[in-house]
């Protein structure tokens, strides 16, 4: 019912890359974090798929745990950068860089 | 035998400051008696066997074991080690009763025979060890003890770099001689002289043909010129005068620099092998005699005469080496040790009476004062000048004769360095014992005059009487026309099969021994000749070129020494500054830099690390492509 | 053209089913490409929003219904509402210039890398072959759970039953993660002015009791 796989994946691999790009490219902290879940996204859509050829169960058992796992990181991670802001009033990722070598 | 030296010596290092002078002299002297008595005492036993039966190895234990290298410390006893004995502790016993009263006074007197006492053990070793290596331990062992002798007063700059000087030459011989040693063991698996796995070294000579054998020969031969004082490292003899007298007479007229000989004669096998070694050995020694000849007749120290005598002397034994004359050779030696060894202790008794003034030019009329001395050192003139009925006379003819069969070049050379050794003897005696009286006049260079001399107390007059007599008899060894039951008959049997000995048609011999004898005729009247009047200063018959050694310490410097400075200062100052500092700091640079240029990847940006993440992540991505495409 | 030795052998795509597929691929492409280019971030989160509506199209598309909920309630839900809450907190007006790149060599590099990712992986899936594990490792994902009549079944059930058995550990690990998360939540977002008002409360009163101590 489905078209083959190949496709599925590929579109994974697309917007995996565009979320990796706007990781790398953005400065907003928060715009960050939604490109590691388009990342998450993109992993996902790529386990359903070879749940579905496999007829597998085990896929979509880790895309459940994925999900779960993002939520917490993303609670986490919101409360880190709230904190940070509070300090310093900042939401730009480059401004962090106290740990310079 | 050698313990009794050695007992002396821990004796004198345990307690010698205490003993203080002169006791410890006698103890020094009475360990080596003990040496000597019970040298005679292995010469009857020797003399009790027949004569093929006369050699005797024994190991004592064993030093170490390693791989295929077994070495013993044992000794080897045969009509060769035997004479060496005896005379290396008769004329050591002589010299330390001597040294008792030459030393007296010395703040150091103890050391003195601390050292004496070492050294005879050294040269013992040397002599009756039945292994090149541990003949190697008793000739490093008489190296290092000249070095201590020979700057035995340290504080005087002129000794200290004698010394240095002295053991420096040596050490270069002495790395001839480890090589050769390698050589030998690589080819015959074994170190020992007979005995030992295969027989040997002499067992199996057979390996050792060919270029092996010369290269050794040529090796040993370069130790021994170097303890020998031959061409080319001779030059430490004389800086080694720097020492007391009787140092000068034991070490360097009658023990260590026979050792070199002593070497040479003990592997004669060995160079029965390799004509051309053998042609070498000749030449230099024939050159060596001839040089040091011209250089005695120009010096002005009168220990500095008798050193140059010495290297000449010792250059007619190599020369008898080259020749395969090895019977003549040794008792060349022996005879020398004789006459030389009073020379020099004459020489010393000379020095002591005029309050160690050694220079010829301010001596003069000493018959007057000093008689024993003058009698003895007259005998020892004579001795040396090759006058019969005297030990010299037989000895030189000896090697003299067997040299001419050889090499009638070389001949020739020696005769014409017998007519300059009776020659420059004859100054010396003139000079010294002869003529008017000088030092009581102002010096040459202003120094005030010296007091009458005096003459020797009898514990040095004894031995020089010693000496003499043996002197005088010593050539009874070997009368050319006594073959069997002399000298020759008891040291043949070592050298079966490379002696040469040239028997010629007695006319032939009769004809040598006038050459012989009128060569020193000439020597002598010349000298008298020209010395006797009371001018002393003639230039024009010490010419520079003579007084400077034919300018051979120049040469040295020139070629070895100033640019071994120059390397030196180079390595100093660019080596160790630029090349090896500018190693080591660049090296800390080097660091500091990569350091440097690795700290910008921590940027402490994040975002640069993502992309360091992304940079991996395409790098595997790549990976595993080109892995899918090759598979 | 692109060529799997697994590919579901069972239909081929019928027209109704590509024009789904690409309809959703458009709308998360567009989505993605609208968080990564906004400006304002609460663009950036509605954007995201819809890329994950597109993504659970697709989950339905391919028989994960389940997920497709679960995706929805909680993704778009919860966690992008957490976003939008965050937003808001940090203030709304700010905007970034995203013309500008302060960090050099950042954006030709990562297009470099990506762009190379990207290529391999379509190479990979256009050209390897692919070895893939055994069918149904864990379980079918329609089916009875049990070969009992009257089980449940579908997928929902398969998944409940894998979640309970094989995948307990994780499970439990899990939810123990979301506890901490949600404790770690509350205690880096508490306000500091209150513990710092308490310690000083404290220091005061044990001021004043050692005071009277001496004084009396």
């Amino acid at each position: 019912m489905s078209l083959s796989a190949g496709w599925y994946l590929g579109l994974a691999a697309l917007v995996f890359s565009i979320g990796a790009i706007g990781l790398l490219v953005r400065r907003n902290v928060l715009i960050m974090f939604m490109c590691i879940e388009l990342m998450l996204n993109a992993a996902n859509l790529t386990f359903v798929t070879f749940a579905r050829v496999l007829n597998d169960i085990g896929g979509q058992a880790i895309v459940f745990f994925v999900l779960v796992v993002a939520a917490a990181e993303v609670v986490v991670g919101l409360g880190i950068v709230v904190t940070n802001f509070r300090r310093r009033s900042t939401t730009v990722a480059d401004d962090l860089h106290s740990l310079k070598g | 035998m050698p313990l009794f030296p050695l007992a002396g010596f821990l004796v004198l290092v345990a307690a010698g400051r205490r003993i203080g002078d002169p006791v410890a002299g006698w103890i020094g002297t009475l360990a080596v008696a003990a040496a000597f008595v019970v040298a005679c005492l292995t010469l009857g036993g020797l003399l009790n066997q027949p004569d093929a039966h006369r050699l005797f190895v024994h190991d004592y234990f064993t030093w170490f074991h390693v791989g295929g290298l077994n070495v013993p410390v044992g000794i080897l006893v045969d009509p060769l080690s035997v004479t060496m004995v005896m005379f290396i502790t008769g004329v050591s016993m002589v010299i330390h009763l001597y040294s008792i009263a030459y030393m007296k006074g010395d703040p150091d007197y103890p050391k003195f025979f601390i050292y004496m006492n070492l050294f005879v053990f050294s040269m013992l070793v040397l002599v009756l060890a039945n292994n090149l290596l541990l003949t190697f331990v008793g000739w490093e062992g008489v190296g290092v003890c000249s070095y201590w002798l020979v700057s035995f007063w340290f504080h005087r700059d002129s000794a200290a770099s004698a010394g240095k000087k002295a053991f420096i030459y040596n050490r270069i011989g002495d790395a001839g001689f480890l090589l050769a040693i390698f050589l030998i063991f690589e080819k015959t698996g074994t170190v020992q002289y007979t005995g030992g796995p295969g027989g040997g070294i002499f067992g199996q000579l057979h390996h050792l043909g060919g270029g092996t054998g010369t290269a050794a020969v040529l090796l040993l031969f370069l130790a021994a010129t170097g303890k020998s004082a031959q061409i080319p490292l001779f030059n430490w003899l004389p800086d080694a005068m720097e020492g007391p007298t009787p140092v000068s007479a034991l070490i360097h007229a009658a023990t260590m620099v026979t050792a070199g000989v002593y070497l040479l004669c003990r592997m004669n096998h060995l160079l029965a092998l390799t004509h051309a070694g053998m042609e070498v050995i000749a030449i230099i020694g024939g050159v060596t005699a001839f040089v040091a000849a011209t250089i005695a007749c120009a010096q002005q120290d009168i220990k500095k005469v008798l050193a140059f005598s010495t290297i000449s002397q010792i250059g007619y034994m190599i020369l008898a080496v080259g020749s395969g004359a090895y019977v003549a050779a040794i008792f060349l030696m022996v005879s020398h040790a004789f006459f030389k060894g009073l020379l020099f202790l004459g020489a010393g008794s000379a020095i002591h009476g005029l309050d160690n003034e050694q220079d010829l030019k301010r001596m003069g009329a000493l018959r007057k004062t000093m008689q024993w001395t003058t009698i003895t050192f007259t005998v020892g003139w004579l001795a040396i000048a090759g006058i019969p009925p005297l030990a010299g006379f037989w000895s030189k003819g000896d090697v003299l004769d067997n040299v001419y069969s050889h090499y009638k070049v070389l001949w020739f050379l020696g005769l014409i360095t017998a007519v300059l050794t009776a020659y420059y003897m004859t100054r010396l005696q003139v000079l010294a014992f002869g003529g008017e009286p000088r030092w009581d006049k102002i010096g040459p260079h202003g120094e005030p005059p010296l007091h009458a001399p005096h003459e020797s107390p009898w514990v040095m007059r004894l031995p020089l009487v010693i000496l003499a007599v043996a002197a005088f008899f010593g050539g009874l060894l070997d009368l050319p026309w006594i073959h069997h039951d002399s000298f020759e008959g008891w040291l043949g049997p070592v050298f079966a099969g490379s002696l040469y000995n040239d028997h010629l048609h007695a006319g032939g011999e009769w004809a040598l021994a006038l050459t012989d004898l009128a060569a020193a005729l000439i020597g002598v009247i010349v000298g008298f000749a020209l010395w006797r009047g009371a001018q002393v200063d003639k230039p024009q018959l010490e010419p520079q070129f003579l007084q400077r050694v034919w300018y051979w310490d120049d040469f040295y410097d020139a070629l070895i020494g100033r640019p071994s400075q120059k390397l030196a200062t180079f390595c100093a100052w660019v080596v160790d500054v630029r090349i090896i500092d500018g190693a080591v700091n660049g090296m800390a640079s080097v660091v500091r830099a990569t350091g440097s240029a690795t700290r910008k990847l921590q940027s402490g940006y994040v975002r640069n690390y993502a992309l360091g993440i992304a940079v991996g992540m395409a790098a595997l991505i790549v990976f595993l492509l080109s892995r899918t495409w090759w598979s | 053209m692109l060529h799997l030795s697994l590919v579901v052998a069972s239909t081929r795509p019928t027209w109704p089913d590509i024009l789904v597929f690409a309809a959703s691929a458009a709308v998360i492409v567009v989505g993605a490409l609208g968080v990564v280019t906004s400006r304002h971030p609460v663009h950036a989160a509605l954007s995201l929003v819809m890329t994950l509506f597109g993504v659970a199209v697709l989950f339905i598309e391919q028989d994960a219904d389940f997920l497709a909920a679960v995706q929805i309630i909680v993704y778009a839900g919860a966690i992008v509402v957490l976003f939008l809450f965050v937003i808001m907190f940090l203030g709304v007006d700010r905007r970034e210039d995203v013309e500008v790149e302060p960090l050099g060599g950042q954006r030709p590099l990562a297009f470099v890398m990506l762009a190379i990712t990207l290529a391999g992986v379509i190479a990979m899936l256009a050209t390897a072959h692919w070895v893939t594990g055994a069918h149904q490792v864990v379980g079918p994902i329609q089916g009875p759970i049990t070969k009992s009549a009257g089980a449940p079944s579908g997928e929902v059930a398969q998944l409940g039953k894998q979640l309970f058995t094989t995948y307990l550990f994780a499970f439990e690990a899990t939810a123990a993660l979301l506890v901490i998360a949600v404790v770690g939540a509350v205690v880096l977002a508490r306000r500091p002015g209150l513990s710092e008002k308490a310690d000083r409360a404290e220091q005061a009163e044990r001021a004043e009791r050692s005071g009277q101590g001496v004084a009396s």
